[in-house]
């Protein structure tokens, strides 16, 4: 450990996030900063997990101050040394701002996105250095897991789990304290725990950033785990996609192997416990339980019929407890701060929080933890920051490809598992896309039966067959040659498949097209009948652009933006569209300096 | 690890250092680091506050603001304790940062002979 005590930090996000906008250059242009003005010694540079702002990446936040700059670029770092870390001067052009104010936030607890949080699985994402052990120490870490070792018995933990009301956050919501009595209830002299990060589901990223800015929480919450249900050995399944998840992890183990807490006989309590990573190849279905230990085995990732439930039959054949990355990271809280702290939090049936992904046409991308009953309207306009260019919210989409579509009424739904099922959605692992006036909702309703129907593990007759004649009648739609009776088809089909399909997988695969159909009938009802994208998304359904000859003045604009050259024409000539081949993307209207292009 | 003491008394030995990054409420103290703060030898006072600091072990907030208008006093620091009213100390040696904190900052009697100004 390094003995100078330093004046100030700079936190850089290297979160996926950050680092795809360019952080570790930041960071790189700091260190060369720093040197030059001789603060090497002063200044500490920490790397952190993601703060969950992925929108206004590369993040940095100055300490002692706690000053929040957003997408700062290289050029402007020499700036943040001289004024900032120099002379103590906020570079406040860099600050973050409001979108429906504008108004300008030097700290970042005072951010709304921030503000109306709450964070306990991610409290320390953003916070540490996810590569050094001591940080999180420094943060209470590890004390859950010695307090278990050393003065609980296993049946306690399981009680104190029960008692907190934890619910799975994987998708499926089971208790997760009666899930650990059932495994610890099954005789064996060999169990498993694996912790599930194979996380699929389009646009939702929040066991990646767990993983990448607090892996110590995962490997503190499966040992905890592993000790309540008997299991001496743990998986992490994590997607080979996520390299710098894997590579933080298992720095994490290597460190916690060192220091003793993973390996034998952890506080002097006799307890042993090894954990090992399995990199799964990216089939969304391996996020199946399981599927996932199938894979795990070496098999080829399809899902078996349950029960044997995993508690009682599971991994290599033996008792085996499987929870979501996010579920575990919420056990070392519960452990410190008691079951009654952890179910205060939330609604009845539901508590504690959830983080949720927040994607699509939406100001403020990013990973947001909030208490279960928290509205749609809250998380959206809030914390959010409202539609982006100031249009009209149509629809949001919870919980994945497995999940459904909601609309402006239900903008006041408290969000927790019973009431998005009830509303025909679902909580999912917590993805939420954001849908403005121009989505098409059938065109939505294809992309997520088309990433089912690819996925599909092709086990079971229903998942397999059903999905691909699904997926055909809405592409058939979207064309424009739909017909009479294909949305009742669509309806039985989808109704049977979630009846009678193998997994989780094809059970839920028809529910983006249910929930569209139930809420936005009207649009199938235009693609059909009118042949009619009311959108504007469906390129088949839409009319091409024209250029009105009179108006033209030849300047080419148009034709170099046209993504498949459907323009053509002399400079200083009128240009012409031609209407087979263009895809009516729009992209040449807003070129034109005289407004000479519209929609035929 | 071998019990819940040894990792306490780590956690112990480790934590100084993130205690920069805690917003709670604590003593603060300023240096101003202008240009005119600079020429007049700020840099030396704030390490000098960083020093006694890290000697005396201390939990407070060090940083630094830009010029105050006062030039003909820099350096300045600012000392302000939780709930006090924030004082300004100008014309300072490192000798001064010193008496400061153990008399201010340590046993909050402020001393009235460094003191330049006094903001409510």
């Amino acid at each position: 450990m390094k003995d100078t005590i330093y004046r100030s930090h700079v936190l850089i996000c290297t979160g996926t996030g950050c680092v795809s906008s360019g952080a570790k250059t930041i960071k790189e242009s700091l260190e060369e900063e720093l040197a030059a003005n001789d603060l090497t010694n002063e200044i500490k540079i920490v790397e952190t997990g993601c703060h969950g702002f992925c929108e206004k990446g590369p993040i940095m936040i100055v300490y002692p101050e706690g000053v929040f700059y957003c997408q700062v670029q290289s050029d402007d770092v020499a700036e943040i040394v001289e004024e900032h870390l120099l002379k103590g001067r906020t570079v406040e052009r860099l600050l973050f701002k409001e979108p429906m104010t504008e108004e300008q936030i030097p700290s970042y607890q005072d951010i709304d996105f921030y503000k109306k949080q709450q964070r306990i699985a991610l409290a320390n994402c953003g916070q540490i250095d996810p590569e050094d052990i001591n940080e999180y120490i420094a943060l209470g870490g590890y004390e859950a897991a010695g307090k278990v070792l050393t003065e609980m018995d296993p049946q306690e933990v399981v009680d104190t789990i029960k008692d907190s009301g934890l619910r799975g956050r994987g998708g499926g919501g089971f208790p997760t304290g009666l899930k650990w009595q059932f495994a610890k209830n099954s005789e064996g002299d060999k169990k498993y725990i694996i912790c599930n990060a194979d996380e699929g589901d389009p646009g939702a990223f929040m066991d990646r950033s767990i993983l990448e800015g607090d892996p110590h929480r995962i490997i503190e919450g499966m040992l905890v785990g592993a000790y309540a249900i008997g299991a001496d050995e743990g998986y992490v399944y994590v997607r080979a996609e996520y390299p710098l998840a894997i590579k933080r992890l298992q720095k994490a183990i290597e460190d916690a192997e060192e220091y003793g807490l993973l390996g034998d006989d952890i506080f002097s309590s006799g307890f042993n416990f090894k954990l090992q990573i399995k990199k799964g190849a990216g089939a969304f279905v391996c996020g199946e339980e399981t599927a996932l230990m199938n894979s795990i085995e070496g098999k080829r990732g399809m899902p078996t019929p349950r029960p044997p439930y995993p508690a009682v039959k599971g991994l290599w054949g033996k008792p085996t407890n499987i929870n979501n990355a996010e579920t575990f990271a919420n056990i070392p809280y519960i452990i410190n701060e008691g079951a009654e702290s952890f179910s205060a939090i939330g609604t009845e049936g539901s508590s504690g929080t959830k983080v949720f992904a927040l994607t699509g046409k939406i100001n403020n991308t990013g990973l947001v933890e909030v208490p279960m009953g928290t509205t749609i309207k809250e998380v959206i306009f809030e914390i959010g920051g409202g539609i982006t260019e100031g249009k009209k919210f149509k629809a949001i989409q919870t919980g994945g490809p497995s999940g459904g579509c909601l609309t402006e009424d239900y903008l006041d739904l408290p969000i927790d598992y019973d009431s998005l099922l009830e509303a025909g959605a679902m909580m999912g692992s917590g993805g939420m896309v954001v849908m403005d006036e121009d989505s098409c909702m059938v065109d939505v309703a294809r992309f997520f039966l088309n990433f089912t129907e690819s996925e599909s593990c092709g086990k079971c007759t229903p998942c397999r067959e059903g999905t691909k004649r699904m997926l055909e009648i809405l592409n058939r739609i979207t064309s424009g040659e739909g017909k009479d009776g294909d949305i009742e088809l669509l309806l039985e089909l989808g109704d049977h498949i979630k009846n009678t399909a193998l997994c989780g997988l094809g059970q839920t695969a028809p529910n983006p097209v249910l929930s569209t159909v139930r809420y936005f009938r009207d649009e199938y009802e235009a693609h059909i009948h009118d042949h009619n994208c009311p959108a504007g998304v469906c390129t088949d359904l839409v009319d091409a652009y024209v250029i009105d000859e009179e108006a033209c003045i030849g300047c080419g604009k148009c034709a170099k933006v046209c993504p498949v050259d459907a323009i053509s024409g002399e400079i200083k000539s009128p240009f012409t569209i031609d209407a087979d081949v263009c895809i009516a993307c729009g992209a040449c209207e807003p070129e034109c300096p005289v407004d000479a292009i519209s929609q035929g | 690890m071998k019990s819940l003491a040894e990792l306490k008394e780590l956690r112990n030995k480790v934590q100084k250092e993130m205690k920069k990054r805690d917003q709670g409420t604590k003593a603060e103290i300023i240096v101003g680091m202008g240009t005119c703060g600079i020429a007049a030898g700020a840099r030396d006072i704030l390490k000098a506050v960083l020093a006694e600091i890290e000697k005396r072990d201390l939990d407070v907030r060090v940083t630094q603001t830009g010029c105050i208008g006062m030039c003909e006093k820099e350096p300045l620091i600012d000392v302000k304790l939780p709930g006090k009213e924030k004082i300004t100390y100008g014309n300072l040696s490192e000798a001064d940062v010193q008496k400061i904190i153990s008399e201010h900052v340590v046993n909050g009697s402020v001393v009235t002979d460094l003191v330049i100004a006094r903001h409510k």
